[in-house]
């Protein structure tokens, strides 16, 4: 740590979920890396990743949408996704996605050696080992499938959360199993994705945990959505909201004392 | 047999309320599972010998056409026969022709997908000849009339209390009041039915997990000895195999067993592993008088130089089956024909055809356990993607979805419509769930809301109020 980095200029790829569902997330998120000395950007022509399309197997929209978060990404020092999925459809999938467009394959290999997901950014990229965060409760942590899978976030989430104060850690067996959400899965197949979240959910509550971290939003509603369903207290949060302090807003599927409504 | 693919829906939600069934999925892959990473991580170069078998098989399939006349020729020197079969309807006849050839009556069998692929046994009822499965699992669901559930484990969707039920109503000539209850007492039944059986054979028919180029050599693993008896004691030896499963060397075969019994069962080595070279030779105290080779392509060299060609890489251990969440909720057989979990879901539409077999491919949430497993590194989820494609190309999706996504995507290619589209949206949404913080039910998202609540949104996107906050500092 001799010599002062100059400050690393990052935009932030807020995600669909986190941009219309949890702006709490993206604000966790913009904290966290200004407090690792960055500056942080959102560029407003950034919609989608486009990985519903991709999924779906229309390569023409995917592909279209690629273009646009490609462009709208040029000139950032790094590129942050608090989404382990839709950060592993850029870093992954782009390059890919684009190999036989000659105009566009160097900008998306580009893009993807410079994207990555929030909290191994944080934890591998800028060596962030303490967030100076409080969170006082116990809590468990899924690893959600692309984020594991396809970018090897595993220990970064575990080792920062450590550094929270106030947490306990109970582990979750079964944390590499997917929870069942998978994109339009849960909504096309929703008896087996039903199936497969009532056994994750049956797990979370043998851990003893009050509150259940995750990196990615899709798993997050599908799971809270679950355990509300079923009456459990268990709180549901982004792991860069109990990571930042950014505690404020109530839990996933909450509302702060408003439950008589 | 006659697919029932396209009911995967159905199929599903049959499995899914079958409590039987439902006891059986939640203990048995949890052990296919430990015993696997147990194996993998006591082999310290286990990974290293993944990305051998990836390259090993990438090689053959860039030669299959040379690697497959070699073992032919090797094949014949030796005194036996390779039949080529373009179809399954051809594979039946060629061995059809076969047994008819010798008089045979009895025929006995080890297991095989391969023979499950062309629905031989049927074939062979219909024609007058009484094939017999002599793998314990095979010889259960044959008995009971039913497919395999898995493609290592054929009764893999049956409890112990099945298979006594099973045995008393099918071996009559045994004392009614004799004890089952113990898995070696079931296990000694069927050995001592079989055992008649495998005397009586006339034609015994393996699978073979790998053919070796280099000696003409087919290969067989088994953990009861079953296939050795089927293809040793009969006359005449029928070997049906597809023709990806070839390699050039014994060398190679060796790698490939390597991986196949870790990753299969979880053990170093297989309790049996034989290879067949030909009929006996003069001086030889056993083997069969023919050996004849069953090659079947059915479909699988049209996969060559396209985006499906590595799926043929597969060696049939089960792994990604094992691991997958889907099969692990539904089992085998709701996925309607004989290759079921993550490589059915690419095998079937490619044998099937994708209107048959579409809903396979899209049965996953693309959770990656499968290829994370997978021995020869196949990307089973970018193949079931490449599905996905070409049912869309094809418009085979459901209406609604097509045109859903289509709406996204046209406001998605519009950032700034998007952005403003969405804000109201969220407005609206954030106002009517802010009473709960969440919905029990919502009018377009009852798949969803059928089984979980909705959480309620924030109420205004991140994009507007970062643009508040921006116009304030």
């Amino acid at each position: 740590m001799a010599e002062k980095r100059p400050t690393p200029r990052v935009g932030l790829f807020v995600t669909c979920l986190v941009d219309l569902y949890r702006p709490t997330v993206g604000f966790a998120a913009v904290k966290l890396l200004e407090d690792a000395g960055c500056t942080v950007e959102v560029p407003s022509a950034q919609t989608c990743c486009g990985q519903p399309a991709f999924n779906a197997g229309d390569r023409k929209t995917a592909q279209d949408l690629a273009r646009n978060t490609i462009a709208a990404f040029e000139g950032f020092d790094y590129v942050v996704v608090p989404s382990g999925s839709c950060g592993g459809q850029i870093k992954k999938h782009y390059p890919e996605l684009l190999a036989d467009d000659p105009a566009w394959a160097a900008r998306a290999h580009h893009l993807s050696a410079r994207t990555f997901e929030l909290v191994s950014f944080l934890a591998d990229v800028l060596g962030v080992s303490d967030t100076g965060a409080r969170y006082d409760g116990t809590i468990t942590y899924h690893d959600s499938c692309s984020g594991l899978r396809e970018l090897g976030i595993k220990e970064q989430p575990r080792r920062l959360l450590g550094s929270v104060e106030g947490v306990t850690l109970n582990e979750l067996p079964g944390a590499e199993v997917c929870c069942g959400f998978g994109g339009t899965f849960c909504v096309k197949y929703p008896d087996i994705s039903n199936r497969m979240v009532e056994a994750k959910t049956a797990d979370i509550k043998a851990t003893g945990a009050d509150t259940l971290l995750a990196g990615d939003m899709g798993c997050l509603l599908n799971m809270a959505g679950k355990l509300k369903r079923e009456g459990s207290a268990i709180r549901v949060r982004h792991v860069a909201e109990v990571l930042a302090g950014v505690t404020d807003t109530p839990p996933i599927g909450e509302t702060f004392g408003g439950e008589k409504a | 047999m006659q697919p029932t693919t396209h009911a995967f829906p159905e199929n599903a939600r049959k499995a899914l309320s079958d409590e039987r069934l439902q006891k059986v999925l939640a203990i048995a892959p949890a052990g296919f599972v430990n015993r696997r990473k147990q194996a993998a991580d006591r082999l310290p170069e286990f990974e290293a010998l993944r990305d051998q078998g990836r390259d090993l098989k990438n090689h053959v399939l860039a030669n299959l056409d040379t690697y497959l006349e070699a073992f032919e020729a090797k094949v014949t020197e030796q005194g036996g026969h390779v039949h080529w079969c373009r179809t399954d309807q051809e594979a039946r006849d060629a061995i059809l022709g076969i047994c008819r050839k010798v008089g045979a009556k009895t025929v006995t069998k080890g297991k095989s997908m391969i023979s499950e692929e062309i629905g031989i046994n049927d074939y062979l009822e219909a024609n007058g000849l009484t094939p017999i499965e002599t793998d314990l699992g095979e010889y259960i669901i044959q008995l009971r009339h039913e497919p395999p559930s898995h493609i290592i484990a054929p009764a893999f969707h049956l409890s112990k209390k099945d298979v006594e039920g099973t045995f008393r109503q099918a071996h009559t000539d045994l004392p009614p009041d004799r004890v089952l209850d113990d898995p070696k007492v079931l296990i000694a039944e069927a050995r001592q039915v079989l055992r008649r059986k495998f005397q009586q054979a006339d034609v015994g028919i393996t699978g073979a997990n790998l053919m070796v180029a280099e000696t003409g050599s087919t290969v067989i693993v088994t953990n009861e000895g079953n296939g050795d008896l089927t293809q040793i004691l009969p006359r005449v030896h029928v070997v049906i195999a597809s023709i990806e499963k070839i390699v050039p060397t014994l060398e190679d075969a060796a790698l490939v067993l390597r991986l196949l019994a870790r990753s299969a069962t979880g053990q170093e080595a297989s309790a049996y592993t034989t290879f067949s070279t030909g009929p006996r030779r003069p001086g030889d105290l056993d083997g069969p008088e023919e050996f004849h080779v069953v090659l079947l392509d059915n479909g699988r060299s049209a996969l060559l130089g396209t985006e499906f060609q590595e799926v043929l890489r597969c060696i049939r251990c089960g792994a990604c089956m094992n691991h997958c969440p889907v099969y692990g909720s539904v089992g085998g057989h709701a996925y309607g024909w004989v290759y079921p979990g993550p490589i059915g879901s690419v095998v079937q539409p490619a044998l099937l055809g994708v209107k048959e077999a579409g809903h396979l491919p899209n049965a996953s949430t693309f959770c990656g356990r499968c290829e994370a497993v997978c021995p020869m590194r196949i990307p089973l989820p970018k193949m079931m993607r490449h599905w996905r494609e070409k049912e869309f190309e094809q418009g085979l999706q459901p209406a609604n979805m097509r045109k859903g996504l289509a709406l996204w995507g046209w406001f998605a290619r519009r950032p700034a419509l998007y952005h403003a589209a969405t804000r109201m949206a969220i407005r609206a949404l954030g106002a009517l769930g802010r009473g709960k913080g969440r919905f029990a039910k919502l009018p377009l998202a009852q798949g969803w809301t059928r089984y979980r609540d909705m959480p309620a949104p924030e109420g205004k996107t991140f994009q507007q109020m970062w643009a508040e906050k921006k116009g304030k500092r």
